[in-house]
């Protein structure tokens, strides 16, 4: 038995800020002081902080702190651990947390949350099976051999009203029972799409590092449910610390006999295998997946035949995403009423968003759906930083649109976020102020999207191509009040004409920003001017005369020459020179350089 | 557009055997091509047409096959990437923190393109999408390490240190 235990955070974003050595530098310092007997370290998945990692959780008491450096490790083992005198300098606080809590749970960013897909992320050591089992897991797969028919997996799992985390939010259960047909007879598949390519999206991620085993659990119980024995993960290879751990937590449930044949002596067979995915953003849609996972350029096909009737390898096959997969396990144990008493009417349980960008708690944060999305923003985000006023939020990432500060009072579920223009998308939360220009921002989907279009259907491989020329057209200076209509013209073709969700969703940034923000693209057009002053063919920069010391700095090092003055005069910009690089309003020291 | 610069292929007779080997253990799994192309990928750092050849005649697919899938996804790598591999993450988060102006500084300093490489073979420049370290935005890595909150006026230190 410990007395303690100390969590420290082993996901991708903490291990960046140095959480590796920080457990190295505990392990050894709790050895020096002879307490490696009493004090456990642990290390975890993501706890979803990140701004603030690497993190660290004392337990029993709950203490939380953050920015821990090995440096500060010698004063935690001997205060904390030793004496059990908490080190006040780096428990977490930050403006909305107000002195004197300690406890993780307490503070204003978990306090909103309700964790079921994360419930284990920050919580087990991902890389032991006997801690995932300890906290109930793999009860559920035995439930579900012991005590239920494939048939009632089925209608619990639609009884509860998940809805896919992937995206476009069908019916889980749904997709499962028209797998189900003809049990036993033919070969099918089940999937897990772990191919998180929404740039700001990382929750699927920090499932897989933080959890590995709910997965593996999930998609056995699918193998069930529609009678498959062979289940494939494709998932990023741009996830490393997520790879190793899948493979860790598959090896591991193969030895415990609950991967492989004969689980729990039911008779039940069921493996699964990873597929690395190679860098290809439209391999997140179902069939250009299922194409990648055959070992094919991952194109999409046309639906029907729906995956369900003829997927991989032409079988019957059913694909969820991670958090869908996350969400299975403890609905068979708690019930379908349970998980249908979180959400809105027609979006139950929760959903997991990772909130990014301009806002001050970066991170992962878990709410029951139907919370509003200043909730999200003000209390659990907490708020913008540098007093800057909130513009926008863009949820969904290349497919999504933009949310306005009008309808930060919505509840965020499936429908409301349809009927503004926007979609639930993977859960990337990325919040803009007043800084961010929404004709840029639109202009970087497209840019993203032409990068991703596979190529393979016309309107989206051409026609985004020419949205993105529109675009850059506008942000140059040389737009034409024409021109907003012709993108919006061309915005409903692809809309109506792409072959797959890649396509069709692609002039969603498009259409949300013409919609919430089109005196922006007006000022563009018609003014020549960025009001975010962030598109630089439109920015002209200029001297203060009052403020400019004469020093000559900027005219050194202007590459155009485009500046010029006597020593201790004020300097003139030439507009006609200027290539607006931005180099002299760095260099300035007086602060004299501005752009309008 | 593809780039034309020619690098002789080095590919030794160890990496050959290392090759053959996995094709001959993962080669009768279904789907394998994906995986054994990320094979020789890890034993050769990239995938020359030899490689492609190799892959070819073995599992007995056709070139414009392998060629095809190695140049529809973005990690399959043609030609050999610097001894220092940058990348710098374009995704959203970073974007709207100025990851940009990032990329922009490394491409003036280091006067390649994205997607190049310096001609001293020293370092490759990238930009990817989302390293999942969004709490750190903007984010580049060097090889395996990250970079986070970054400045556009770290970069010259930052690149100091591999020189």
């Amino acid at each position: 038995m410990y007395r303690s235990h100390v969590l420290v955070c082993g996901g991708t974003g903490c291990t960046s800020s140095g959480s590796q050595q920080v457990i190295q530098a505990l392990r050894n310092e709790l050895k020096n002081q002879k307490l490696q007997d009493e004090v456990a370290v642990v290390k975890t998945g993501c706890h979803g902080l990140c701004e603030e990692g690497p993190i660290m959780v004392v337990y029993p008491e709950a203490v939380f702190y953050s920015r821990v450096r090995p440096e500060d490790i010698p004063e935690i083992v001997s205060e904390h651990l030793l004496k059990g005198r908490i080190v006040e300098r780096l428990v977490y606080h930050d403006a909305q947390v107000p002195e004197g809590i300690r406890s993780i749970n307490e503070t204003a960013f978990y306090k909103k949350q309700h964790r079921v897909a994360l419930r284990n992320c920050g919580v087990i050591n991902p890389e032991e099976i006997d801690e995932y089992i300890g906290t109930g897991g793999y009860e559920a797969l035995g439930k579900v051999l012991t005590e239920m028919t494939p048939d009632e997996v089925i209608q619990t799992i639609l009884d509860s009203g998940l809805r896919g985390r992937g995206g476009a939010g069908f019916p889980t259960g749904m997709k499962w029972r028209f797998a189900s047909g003809n049990r036993g007879n033919v070969q099918k598949y089940v999937c897990c799409n772990a191919d998180e390519g929404d740039p700001g999206a990382f929750m699927d991620r920090s499932v897989l590092e933080g959890d590995p085993h709910v997965v593996l659990e999930a998609m056995a119980i699918a193998g069930y449910a529609i009678g498959a024995s062979q289940g494939y993960i494709y998932v990023r290879a741009e996830y490393p610390i997520a790879v190793e751990r899948l493979k860790i937590a598959i090896g591991q449930a193969r030895e415990y006999g609950l991967l492989g044949k004969n689980i729990f002596g039911t008779g039940f067979d069921f493996d699964i295998d990873l597929r690395l995915g190679a860098g290809a953003f439209v391999c997140g849609e179902e069939t250009a997946l299922m194409t990648s996972i055959e070992g094919n350029r991952g194109e999409p096909r046309p639906r029907p035949p729906f995956p369900a009737v003829k997927g991989l390898f032409g079988c019957p096959t059913i694909l969820n995403n991670v958090e869908t997969w996350a969400n299975i396990p403890q609905i068979i144990l708690k019930g379908p009423k349970w998980f249908a008493s979180m959400g809105t009417e027609k979006s139950k349980g929760t959903k997991v968003f990772a909130l990014g960008g301009k806002i001050n708690n970066t991170g992962l944060v878990e709410i029951p759906m139907g919370t509003t999305l200043r909730t999200v923003i003000e209390e659990i985000g907490g708020g913008i930083p540098n007093g800057k006023k909130f513009k926008a939020a863009q949820t969904g990432g290349p497919s999504g649109g933009c949310i306005p500060a009008e309808h930060i009072d919505i509840p965020i579920d499936y429908d409301n976020l349809i009927s503004i223009g926007s979609m639930m998308g993977s859960g990337g939360l990325i919040v803009m102020d007043e800084d961010t220009c929404m004709v840029d921002i639109a202009k970087f989907f497209l840019q993203f999207t032409v990068d991703e279009s596979c190529g393979k259907c016309t309107p989206c491989r051409v026609g985004t191509k020419r949205l993105l020329e529109i675009l850059e057209k506008i942000t140059d200076g040389k737009g034409t009040m024409e021109d907003l209509d012709k993108l919006e013209e061309l915005c409903y073709y692809i809309k109506d004409n792409a072959l797959c969700g890649l396509g069709q969703t692609a002039p969603n940034p498009v259409l949300s920003t013409l919609r919430y923000f089109k005196d922006e693209y007006i000022a563009h057009v018609k003014d020549k001017k960025c009001p975010a002053e962030v598109c630089k063919k439109l920015l002209t920069y200029k001297i203060d005369p009052a403020k400019c010391k004469g020093c000559t700095l900027c005219a050194r090092n202007c590459p155009a020459d485009a500046i010029a003055g006597n020593i201790k005069e004020p300097h003139i910009i030439s507009v006609d020179k200027c290539i607006k690089c931005g180099t002299c309003l760095d260099k300035c020291r007086f602060g004299a350089i501005y752009k309008e | 557009m593809e780039k034309t610069k020619m690098v002789p292929f080095h590919g030794t007779k160890e990496q050959e055997a290392n090759l053959l080997q996995a094709i001959a253990e993962m080669k009768d799994e279904k789907g394998s091509l994906m995986p054994i192309m990320q094979k020789a990928q890890d034993i050769y750092g990239y995938l020359p047409y030899e490689v492609q050849k190799i892959i070819s005649e073995q599992m007995d697919i056709p070139m414009e096959k392998i060629y095809g899938v190695a140049t529809f996804y973005s990690q399959f790598n043609l030609y050999p990437k610097g001894k220092y591999k940058i990348s710098v993450c374009l995704g959203t988060a970073c974007y709207v923190k100025g990851s940009g102006d990032i990329y922009n500084k490394l491409m003036e300093k280091l006067g390649i393109a994205g997607g190049e490489c310096t001609s001293d073979g020293k370092f490759s420049l990238d930009a990817c999408r989302c390293v999942g370290a969004c709490g750190l935005a903007p984010v580049m890595m060097i090889n395996e390490e990250v970079y986070g909150r970054l400045t556009v006026d770290e970069i010259d230190g930052i690149l100091a240190k591999y020189e």
